[in-house]
């Protein structure tokens, strides 16, 4: 209440001065709200089951107000309780993030809750996602500064959020990054376009191990480069960490490391990327002992694609903080409109690829050293993680008939990533189309198919969605796992939809059951859980 | 207290008017630094989209006004600010996918989500209409097809 209170003032006296003062900026207030309300049914082919609340609610709403060089702003969030998929840790309400700001043209000034980046994260990236249940926002101070053209400067002290509380850890950082084409008049003009950037971050958590003498100060640095000439970009950061015992790494005290160096490059229709990653012991969090989403400070971006289909999709992989060695390609290419092989309205081309190993540990007379093993800088072991190889096409026919023809090969370590299983190795297909029946109604057919000789066998998926824009659509999803190997489990996931928009606003109804995954339906995407029951989401933005 | 939050809500509501574009860092595709407040059309209407690579309503949302955006310039001289909030996993990917898709709108780099936050936008794509002097006058979240029509009414209105 004493927060509310707080803000209440802050809003009241930029608003009484603008009363008094007609030249003052005028205020305004703006926000969002969000909730996802689910009644549980029970399932037990699927291993659902009703919580004793039977029906649970994840909600959010932001309050933000501009006034000329000041915002301020407030978050209230509420898990009563927290939907199934969702850690219980957030069960609750409450005013988990709120902040005041000034800026001008130099500098700025956050005080309270704040997210920041510096370079790609390697070191410190604090950001937040409700789809995923991620939200590591610092509470501290944060200041930015740009003293002169193309150099800009930040910092800042905080303390980490994680759920209603924050981590004990405190974490400091400074960054900065030079754009040589805006510092020196000389290279405005030039077609090279160069970026310099380094940043610094060290952590204190007081030890009170009892076995252990750990590290209360964990120190980090990256530096990072960026250069482009025309439409070719190369982009280079490279990260270390200082010893870091922790749960992640079993209280080892080596050094951690990481590079990523990423090319993109474009001549005319044609566009491709190239990506490399190396990554050793670079898990990096205000709390020692946390886990999984929890107190993280640094980001490691993974270089495998997002896949959007939700069977392409059904293999997802995410960065081992321990240590991995990645490479990832794609090539875009659009078929001229008008030529024979491209069509009348054009095609587009999409090749992908990406491969992780895990690195090479050596620990021969390790065996009670407290660096744990050794590694060479750029090693790759001969186990596979992942790889992933697709092939994209998409084709307009008509100005009423489009298509998506899409193709995948892929292999996935269960056994390494999730603890459990063993090799999965897939092959999966989607054909999309989508047809306008007259101006504003769309019918869309979205197949897809998934073969795999190991974990839940093959899928075939099918979505029928209907559309009236601007604010209908209704559909019709069905997921079958007709390959299990366990015929009682050869189940049929269905959901049936139906939305409503209008300007910012959007509610929408589902009811069935859902395998965990990406969803994207009627426009939007999202991560979900698996689940049986009847929903509800309402959306808006104000 | 409750009713003083209220009116004090009321009130602030009550001034919504003029620019409404925060003051936030997004980068161009060419690494410049550029404050979304400097974004601006001459008192013209402009159009800023919210999207990322690996969201395929987002992607027909932009290929539909990628494919009308010659004639909406003619008849309105609108201009389109599309904001990618792809992360570091992804924003590399954009500029490549931008050139071969042969968009010709331009494209900014969100990579934090700070100017996703600040427009107080919940999930890709949404979309807002600004009229000639920065006010929201339209926003539309998702995307379906069609719905750049009522877009372009929206628009044809505005340019009146």
């Amino acid at each position: 209440m004493k927060i509310i209170s707080f803000i209440a003032v802050i809003l009241c006296v930029p608003l009484m001065l603008s009363a008094q003062k007609d030249e003052r900026p005028v205020g305004r207030l703006t926000g969002n709200f969000n909730l996802e309300a689910w009644y549980y049914f029970k399932d037990s082919v699927i291993g659902t089951e009703v919580p004793p609340e039977k029906t649970l609610m994840n909600s959010y709403a932001n309050f933000r107000y501009d006034y000329g060089q000041f915002t301020a702003g407030i978050r209230y969030e509420g898990y009563l309780n927290t939907l199934q998929g969702f850690d219980r840790a957030n069960d609750g309400a409450g005013i988990p993030y709120r902040y005041l700001n000034y800026k001008n043209d130099q500098v700025e000034f956050t005080v309270g809750n704040f997210y920041d980046q510096f370079g790609n994260g390697l070191i410190l990236r604090a950001w937040e996602d409700k789809n995923i249940d991620y939200d590591n926002a610092f509470e501290g101070v944060q200041v930015k500064f740009n003293p002169a053209n193309g150099v800009y400067l930040k910092g800042l002290y905080g303390k980490q959020r994680t759920y209603f509380e924050l981590g004990e850890g405190i974490v400091r950082g400074i960054d900065g990054e030079i754009n040589l084409n805006e510092l020196f008049d000389t290279l405005s003009v030039s077609k090279s376009r160069i970026v310099l950037g380094g940043s610094f971050v060290s952590k204190f958590q007081k030890d009170e191990n009892i076995q252990y003498n750990l590290p209360e100060n964990v120190a980090a640095f990256a530096g990072r480069l960026s250069f482009q000439h025309g439409l070719f970009l190369l982009k280079g950061e490279y990260a270390h960490k200082i010893n870091d015992p922790s749960a992640d790494n079993n209280l080892i005290f080596k050094d951690g490391d990481a590079l990523l160096v990423n090319a993109s490059w474009s001549i005319g229709s044609f566009g491709g990327i190239l990506g490399a990653k190396w990554v050793d012991n670079m898990s990096f969090r205000s709390d020692y002992r946390a886990v999984d989403k929890n107190l993280q400070i640094n980001y490691l971006p993974s270089i495998t694609q997002n896949h959007a289909y939700s069977l392409i999709a059904m293999y997802p992989y995410a960065t081992q903080l321990t240590g991995e060695a990645g490479v990832q390609g794609e090539l875009f290419y659009r078929l001229k409109r008008k030529t024979p092989l491209g069509g009348k309205y054009g095609t587009l081309i999409s090749v992908g690829y990406s491969r992780i190993n895990d690195i090479e540990r050596k620990t021969e007379g390790l065996a009670n050293d407290t660096l744990g093993y050794e590694t060479d800088f750029l090693s790759v072991s001969d186990q596979l993680l992942y790889d992933d190889f697709n092939v994209k096409i998409e084709r307009k026919f008509s100005r009423k008939f489009k298509a998506i023809l899409m193709g995948q090969y892929l292999s996935y370590n269960k056994k390494y990533i999730e603890g459990k299983g063993g090799m999965v190795y897939a092959k999966a297909g989607v054909l999309d189309l989508s047809y306008k029946i007259k101006p504003r109604h769309t019918l869309k057919l979205e197949q897809q198919i998934l073969v795999t000789e190991q974990d839940r066998g093959d899928w075939y998926s099918a979505m029928i969605e209907y559309t009236v824009s601007p604010h209908w659509f209704f559909s019709v999803m069905n997921q079958y796992n007709y390959g299990n190997s366990d015929k009682n489990m050869r189940v049929n996931y269905y959901t049936l939809s139906m939305g409503y928009n209008k300007s910012g606003n959007r509610i929408q109804l589902n009811f069935g059951k859902q395998r965990e995954g990406v969803v994207c339906v009627g426009g939007v995407c999202r991560q979900v859980p698996s689940a049986y029951g009847a929903y509800l989401t309402l959306t808006s933005t104000f | 207290m409750r009713s003083i939050i209220l009116g004090v809500f009321l009130l602030a509501a009550a001034g919504l008017f003029a620019q409404d574009i925060p003051s936030v860092n997004v980068k161009s595709l060419s690494g410049e630094i550029v404050n979304t407040n400097t974004f601006a059309n001459d008192g013209k209407p402009m159009i800023i989209s919210l999207w990322a690579t690996w969201c395929k309503p987002c992607v027909k949302e932009l290929d539909a006004y990628n494919d009308y955006y010659a004639d909406w310039v003619d008849e309105t001289g609108v201009k389109v600010f599309a904001i990618s909030t792809d992360d570091s996993r992804s924003s590399s990917r954009v500029a490549p996918y931008v050139n071969a898709r042969g968009w010709e709108i331009p494209v900014y780099l969100d990579e934090n989500s700070d100017f996703k936050r600040a427009m107080n936008v919940a999930n890709v794509p949404h979309t807002f209409l600004l009229d000639g002097k920065g006010k929201v006058v339209w926003q539309h979240t998702s995307y379906v097809e069609g719905d750049e029509e009522e877009l372009y009414e929206k628009l044809l209105e505005l340019s009146k």
